[in-house]
């Protein structure tokens, strides 16, 4: 018995030692050495200053208030009150859940309110897994093209220029969706045509429901 | 279901084929210590373990031994991640300040990461200190892997070796595994990881301002060397509550597909092994023959489903065409991923005992969500945990062959091996534990305030629906096979009720872990001791498509009769009510 416990405690630190203390240093140190922006969270630095991840979305408060901005997906995540990081989440409403209905409705408002008039594609109106999706299809983008040229005075033709840039083709041709990265897109809106930011006048009932994480 | 669907399923079956042999072949080699080139770089480092350990790699155990070594690795394990996490305030590497892990929490989670369950009560980001991801959880991703080969491997020599008193030594099989096989994928694995934007950072957490103003700050850390063991140990349990979801866990389609990949790569390449160690590739091909073929249905139903999306969207207002975008349920899924690769990614990882989600299952068509459901309910068999899914075939295969002995009248014989009374039994045994784990633990679940008041989806004023009743189902469903997904809606931790779900759930893992593997290896001590008798013309083959038939029928037969009456009541009735 003493020589199994002994053995069991030799052989439990030895591990603990190889597979919780080497081998994340080695990938630690062979990451900030081979892809340092990446390992440290692909930030998009612009001046010096820090604008955003370019792997995570970033919602608005109140779409409405936002018009010379492409809006993202809807979002459930949300900060987390003791530590003020964000915390990660899906909606978790059920198929036939009732607040997933007036939630989309609600939405899908929002944007025929804009002026949008063909159809509004799913993935635009429906909260991601993380809530924390930097992407929109090709189509969930184009819909919110003539808001966005109308409030920075831009060509529509301009636009779509802008967005083909910062389209990604599915991977070999079949892995994954074709998408557009709203961050880094906006950020180069911001680039070509600046604008002053002002809020039109709140219209309440357009306001999207304020996120509404189910924690898990 | 796109061209993109079809392409990238043949794709993915295509390549798991093609990585399962060589790596197959490769296992095979390690446990039986003949793996020259690997041990030429690392062979000191083995014999270093064992002379501090004072082990002799050539004094063998009986299975008794073995399972005993096994619990004693285990507890000792759960132990040290029990106490850290209690502890992780006092500890350094905590720099949003975290405060211990409760106690009820603390238990829950170390039985859960010990399992190879990994279910998570808790979000990682708020939850969870540097320390305790790298060490605490990150050390059983590793061992409860490991410990599932051991086991695995175990019982197939007990069934290939004859006369034999012994079923391997536990202590080189598990330095074995590790050392020749987990780690040194890991660190390939988790650098490639980092070059997709997996971040892997001792850091504190990131900040700036939003486009609207707002300041955001996104926790960091040492992510891409635990997601690599999490994915290829099938282990599931994410560094962030969204798990690969999340863009710094998965953040390309190309990682996620790599991580599909290694999710069932050991499972698939033990059928290899299997085949190897009983010389007979064939018996090795029908068993991965049967396992793919689970998966492949499960696929197309997943995926069927989730493309059409459901009335509720469309009628919303929502546009469920696929012109320019993906369409269907998109509601907790990736943009990048899209149905394709989150239907696929989550058949493999319910089909396996991973648990890992790159979409949010609480969120599918109620067909679509039943597709993962049973899958767990089957045992975890399609393909299956690593190990685990080993173990779990062949206790299945037994019961096929025995099923089949009986329909002809003759004497049942596996390989050359009489199955006796004492093999039925164990087999029975394992077959039944999880049943009654699941079904016993749900209902409790639905019968108590407690269990009621962490389910999310409610009717109108809170009337039970049938979705609220498969949250709890699917709780207990992957708890028990130790899987570790979730319907995530349900609120298993709340300090108002701190007790239920980290009690019931932390049995049903245990259950659904520890006593299946003393009867697996209880099998495999029995018929090691077994005489072998030439394999005749009346042998019941067991490779073939009538053998991959029987053994296809034996587990879906057990799991629908044991599961059909609750499957009924939450996913099937609420389609029916989609529908209505």
């Amino acid at each position: 018995m003493i020589k199994n416990l002994r053995a069991c405690l030799a052989i439990t630190a030895i591990l603990l030692v190889l597979c919780c203390a080497f081998y994340p240093a080695v990938v630690t140190a062979a990451a900030q050495a081979v892809f340092p922006s990446q390992a440290n969270g692909s930030l998009l630095v612009q001046n010096g200053v820090t604008r955003g991840s370019s792997l995570l979305g970033q919602t608005f408060g109140d779409n409405a208030q936002w018009p010379e901005y492409f809006w993202g997906r809807p979002s459930a995540a949300s900060p987390d009150a003791a530590t003020s990081v964000l915390y990660s989440s899906g909606s978790n409403y059920g198929p036939l859940n009732p607040a997933l209905k007036d939630e989309v409705e609600a939405r899908v408002k929002a944007l025929r309110d804009t002026g949008v008039t063909g159809p509004i594609p799913v993935d635009l109106v429906t909260k991601s897994a993380s809530g924390l999706d930097p992407h929109l299809s090709p189509a969930a983008i184009q819909v919110q093209i003539p808001r966005v040229a109308k409030a920075r005075g831009m060509q529509e033709a301009e636009l779509r220029a802008l967005i083909a840039e910062h389209t990604e083709a599915p991977t070999l041709g079949f892995m994954g969706e074709r998408r557009a990265n709203v961050l880094t897109l906006n950020l180069a809106l911001d680039a070509k045509r600046p604008v002053a930011h002002v809020a039109p006048a709140p219209a309440s009932s357009t306001a999207l429901a304020a996120p509404n994480a189910v924690t898990p | 279901m796109s061209a993109r669907f079809w392409i990238l399923d043949v794709v993915f079956f295509a390549l798991l084929v093609a990585i399962a042999i060589p790596f197959g072949r490769f296992l095979t080699r390690v446990f039986a210590g003949e793996n020259r080139a690997s041990q030429r770089a690392l062979g000191w480092l083995e014999r270093g373990i064992y002379r501090v350990a004072g082990v002799d790699p050539a004094k063998e155990h009986s299975w008794t031994a073995y399972a005993g070594l096994m619990l004693l690795f285990s507890l000792v394990t759960q132990l040290v991640t029990h106490v850290l996490l209690r502890y992780q305030h006092k500890l350094p590497f905590n720099p949003t300040k975290l405060d211990a892990v409760p106690p009820w929490l603390a238990y829950n989670t170390a039985t859960s990461f010990t399992t190879n369950t990994n279910w998570q009560s808790y979000g990682g980001e708020t939850t969870m200190s540097y320390l305790s991801q790298a060490v605490a959880l990150t050390s059983h991703n590793f061992f409860s892997a490991g410990v599932g080969v051991c086991v695995a491997v175990a019982l197939i020599r007990g069934l290939a070796r004859a006369e034999s008193p012994t079923i391997g030594n536990f202590w080189v099989d598990l330095v074995r595994v590790h050392l020749y096989v987990l780690l040194p994928l890991c660190l390939g694995y988790a650098v490639f990881l980092v070059s997709q934007g997996v971040i892997q950072t001792w850091q504190g957490p990131a900040t700036w301002t939003a486009l609207d103003g707002t300041q955001q700050w996104i926790l960091r850390g040492p992510v891409a060397s635990q997601e690599a063991i999490k994915m290829l140990g099938t282990n599931g349990g994410g560094y962030f509550n969204a798990n690969s979801a999340h863009p710094f866990e998965n953040p390309t389609p190309l990682s996620n597909f790599v991580q599909m990949l290694s999710i069932w790569a050991i499972p698939a390449a033990l059928c290899v092994t299997l085949g190897d160690m009983m010389k007979s590739r064939g018996h090795g091909r029908a068993v991965f023959g049967a396992m793919a073929f689970l998966g492949v249905v499960g696929i197309l139903v997943l995926g069927y489903f989730e493309s059409k999306g459901t009335p509720l969207l469309a009628n919303a207002g929502a546009d469920l065409g696929t012109l320019g975008h993906p369409g269907g349920n998109m509601e907790g899924k990736e943009l990048r991923f899209g149905i394709a690769d989150s239907a696929l990614f989550a058949t493999v990882t319910t089909g396996a005992s991973c648990g890992a989600v790159n979409a949010m299952h609480d969120s599918f068509t109620p067909l679509g969500g039943l597709v993962p459901m049973f899958n767990m309910q089957l045992g975890e068999v399609v393909f299956g945990g690593v190990g685990a899914g080993m173990y779990g075939i062949l206790v299945y295969v037994i019961l096929a062959v025995f099923l089949a002995g009986l329909m002809v009248g003759r004497t049942p014989e596996y390989l050359g091996k009489k199955i006796d009374s004492r093999d039925v039994r164990f087999a029975a045994l394992y077959a039944l534990i999880p049943a009654f784990s699941i079904l016993i633990f749900t209902a409790l679940g639905l019968m108590t305030e407690a269990g009621r008041s962490g389910i999310a989806n409610a009717g109108p004023d809170g009337a039970p629906v049938p979705h609220g009743f498969s949250e709890v189902l699917y709780a207990f469903s992957s708890g028990t096979a130790n899987n570790g997904s979730a319907f995530a809606g349900l609120t298993a931790y709340s300090p108002q009720h701190p007790i239920f779900y980290s009690l019931t759930l932390g049995l049903a893992m245990f259950v659904g872990r520890f006593p299946l593997i003393i009867a697996a290896l209880a099998i495999a001590g029995n018929m090691a001791k077994k005489k072998r008798v030439p394999v005749g013309p009346g042998s019941f083959p067991v490779e073939g498509g009538l053998f991959v038939g029987l053994l296809v029928g034996t587990v879906v037969l057990v799991g629908a009769l044991t599961f059909f009456p609750a499957l009924a009541i939450g996913p099937l009735v609420e389609h029916v009510m989609m529908h209505r």
